[in-house]
């Protein structure tokens, strides 16, 4: 009984505030450190790629981008679902906070999908199966944010939200797949940014240090945004 | 039950021939839009044969998808869509009945014009069959799942774009699995795994969307 | 039979009412009365289980109808404030669907028969030729065919109509209540239903 009462005790919004506060604090320098080490690893220690030359450093940003925009969608997916179930408004709120840090990593996924494009494979898109399915991922963000912007009413817009984001979740393995066999249908294997240069464990390593920077650091983004949506509707 | 579903899609098909002008409408954006895009990338046979699965699928998803955000917006203006909410029947049984009426007023006369687009483009008779289970599998998917964007955005500021950005998105399975099919057809391979693909996602979606339309339209309405 | 308890509504950051609690047997009739914005229509749709309200519950023979939905709605007839027609349909196709969506059986004859004694014009004339009153006569005609729905819930029934349609709807109203039926309305005119016993809710 005494775990419940915890439990919903920081569903609240006013007890949650000064809590996430603290949190955010200490991921804000959880994800500086960890972004130091990861790139130091990626840019420094890591070998150079015999085919790919020095340009391949950059998957040690897109993969782990492209790793938490996925990620975050099914985080925000999973707070949407909740509020919409048990009518909590702070899980809502986490769901709204999440997703603008989710479309940032997708956008970023895409962005340096395309400069490794360019060197490796002499364009900056190649419809690679993909950064299309990343392409649609950021469709399907921008789509939640602003079905949130356009309604006015805060309940209302949660739970719309929370409606487009499970249709969403429920659909990204689909779209994924069938992006996929569209890309074999359409271009072979000759050009496929997912052949990534075999991993050297100093490669992992950097990507692994990486991806825990850029999860510490949506954590204490949502939280902090999530700070500022219960200031605005408390 | 089956009494209250009979009658949404009478009444909706009864309305729909009253007012023939946006059946109309719709299906001339269909035409309209297939016939663009040889003026817009030059008239070479072989480049449009090669592109006319594509082409008319796509058109056929935007004329489909214009006429979602009617769906539920003139029901909700005259209060009929609250008596509909009050119905005896359960909601999703009802909404399943509107989007059946949508699918035979604005899919199911593209699936019946889709050869005469076929024709323009060159594309072998051979392949008019795959062209037209292909739609016929596949438009009554795009309706049920524009109808869930059409039930969140109702009554919104920005409709019928945000409607669009919504729903876009989720179209993309279908219209793959639409075109490709007929591709592999053209290219001599079998298109039965992409049709059943397509089968597979109408069940699920016959299955799952009228409750998730049901529940947006009483978000939406509260 | 109906219990409101508690309701809370909050609309646009207003808050219109608080802690409103009231109960309705048969043989009642509650006017909900006060002024343009005062939540009557907000408090009629959440009895009906349109809108959800934003505390308290309301309950259908002892069942929250958040649970019962269709097996509470069976039991009601709602008119709102739009007369829930379409246009393009004449009067009594529009009464025949409305009849088969909420459960009831209702033939051709019947509606007939209904919109008669409402005085409309028999012929089949889409309803967008018809003026307000006879569009809010051919809704109100429902009430006609819904003689075993124990409860009606009216939002403004009395608007657009006049003297001798106006007296009519109070007749109806005032029998049904009379044969066991509960009936709410809102309206900001001056009825007078019959000998019923009148409870008055007031807003704001």
């Amino acid at each position: 009984m005494s775990a419940a009462v915890k439990w919903f005790w920081f569903a609240s919004p006013q007890t949650f505030f000064p809590l996430a506060g603290t949190i955010a604090r200490a991921c804000w320098i959880g994800a500086a450190l960890l972004a130091v080490a990861g790139l130091t690893v990626g840019f420094f220690v890591a070998p150079t790629d015999a085919q790919q030359g020095e340009a391949y450093r950059i998957i040690f940003i897109h993969v782990p981008a492209a790793w938490m925009s996925m990620f975050l969608y099914v985080v925000m997916a999973f707070w949407a679902a909740i509020g919409l179930a048990f009518n909590t408004r702070l899980s809502s709120m986490m769901a709204s906070a999440v997703a603008p840090t989710g479309a940032l990593f997708t956008f970023i996924a895409l962005w340096t999908g395309a400069l490794w494009g360019r060197p490796t494979w002499g364009a900056y898109w190649v419809w690679d199966a993909r950064l299309t399915s990343e392409l649609i991922l950021l469709f399907l963000y921008l789509g939640f944010m602003a079905l949130q912007a356009a309604i006015d009413d805060p309940r209302r817009a949660d739970r719309a939200g929370a409606v487009l984001a499970i249709v969403g979740v429920v659909n990204v393995p689909v779209i994924y797949y069938s992006v996929k066999w569209w890309n074999t249908l359409h271009q072979g294997a000759s050009v496929s940014l997912t052949r990534a240069p075999s991993m050297a464990s100093t490669m992992l390593t950097g990507m692994l240090l990486m991806a825990l920077a850029f999860w510490l650091y949506s954590i204490a983004a949502s939280l902090a945004r999530v700070r500022c949506i219960i200031r605005e509707r408390e | 039950m089956i009494a209250a579903a009979r009658a949404i899609v009478r009444r909706d098909l009864l309305l729909a021939l009253r007012r023939p002008g946006d059946v109309g409408t719709a299906l001339l954006f269909f035409v309209i839009v297939a016939s663009l895009f040889p003026l817009g990338i030059g008239a070479e046979p072989n480049l449009l044969r090669a592109v006319a699965p594509g082409v008319i699928w796509v058109a056929a998803l935007l004329s489909s998808m214009l006429s979602l955000s009617r769906l539920f917006a003139a029901d909700h203006a005259d209060g009929t869509l609250e008596q509909m909410l009050l119905g005896a029947a359960p909601l999703g049984v009802v909404v399943a009945a509107k989007v059946l009426a949508h699918w035979l007023i604005s899919g199911l006369p593209l699936v019946a014009i889709a050869p005469l687009i076929a024709l323009q483009y060159d594309l072998p008779a051979s392949l008019y069959g795959t062209l037209a289970v292909s739609l016929l599998l596949g438009t009554p998917v795009l309706s049920l799942i524009g109808a869930i964007g059409a039930a969140l955005t109702l009554g919104l500021r920005g409709g019928g774009v945000l409607l669009a950005l919504l729903v876009l998105p989720l179209y993309v399975p279908v219209l793959i699995m639409g075109a490709g099919g007929v591709d592999m057809a053209a290219a001599g391979l079998s298109p039965q795994g992409q049709l059943q693909l397509l089968a597979a996602l109408l069940v699920v979606a016959a299955a799952f969307a009228p409750w998730a339309i049901a529940a947006a339209l009483r978000i939406s309405t509260e | 039979m109906l219990e409101a308890s508690n309701l809370d509504c909050l609309r646009g950051g207003r808050t219109l009412f608080r802690g409103l609690s009231f109960s309705l047997q048969g043989g009642e009739l509650l006017r909900i009365a006060g002024a343009n914005g005062s939540g009557k229509t907000s408090l009629l749709k959440i009895l009906c289980g349109l809108l959800t309200p934003d505390a308290g519950e309301v309950r259908w023979q002892g069942a929250p109808i958040r649970q019962l939905r269709e097996d509470y709605s069976r039991h009601l007839v709602y008119l709102g404030h739009a007369p829930a027609v379409k246009d393009d349909l004449t009067a009594a196709e529009n009464l025949t669907v409305a009849c088969t969506l909420a459960g009831r059986k209702a033939s051709p004859q019947d509606a007939q028969t209904a919109l008669e004694r409402y005085g409309l014009p028999a012929d089949a004339v889409a309803v967008r030729r018809l003026s307000q009153g006879q569009r809010r006569r051919a809704a109100l005609a429902r009430l006609l065919l819904s003689a075993d729905a124990p409860l009606w819930l009216l939002d403004e029934p009395f608007a657009a109509l006049d003297a001798a349609a106006a007296r009519f709807t109070e007749e109806l109203i005032a029998s049904h209540v009379a044969q066991g039926g509960a009936a709410i309305y809102t309206t900001h005119q001056d009825a007078n239903i019959g000998a019923a016993v009148l409870r008055v809710v007031e807003l704001g």
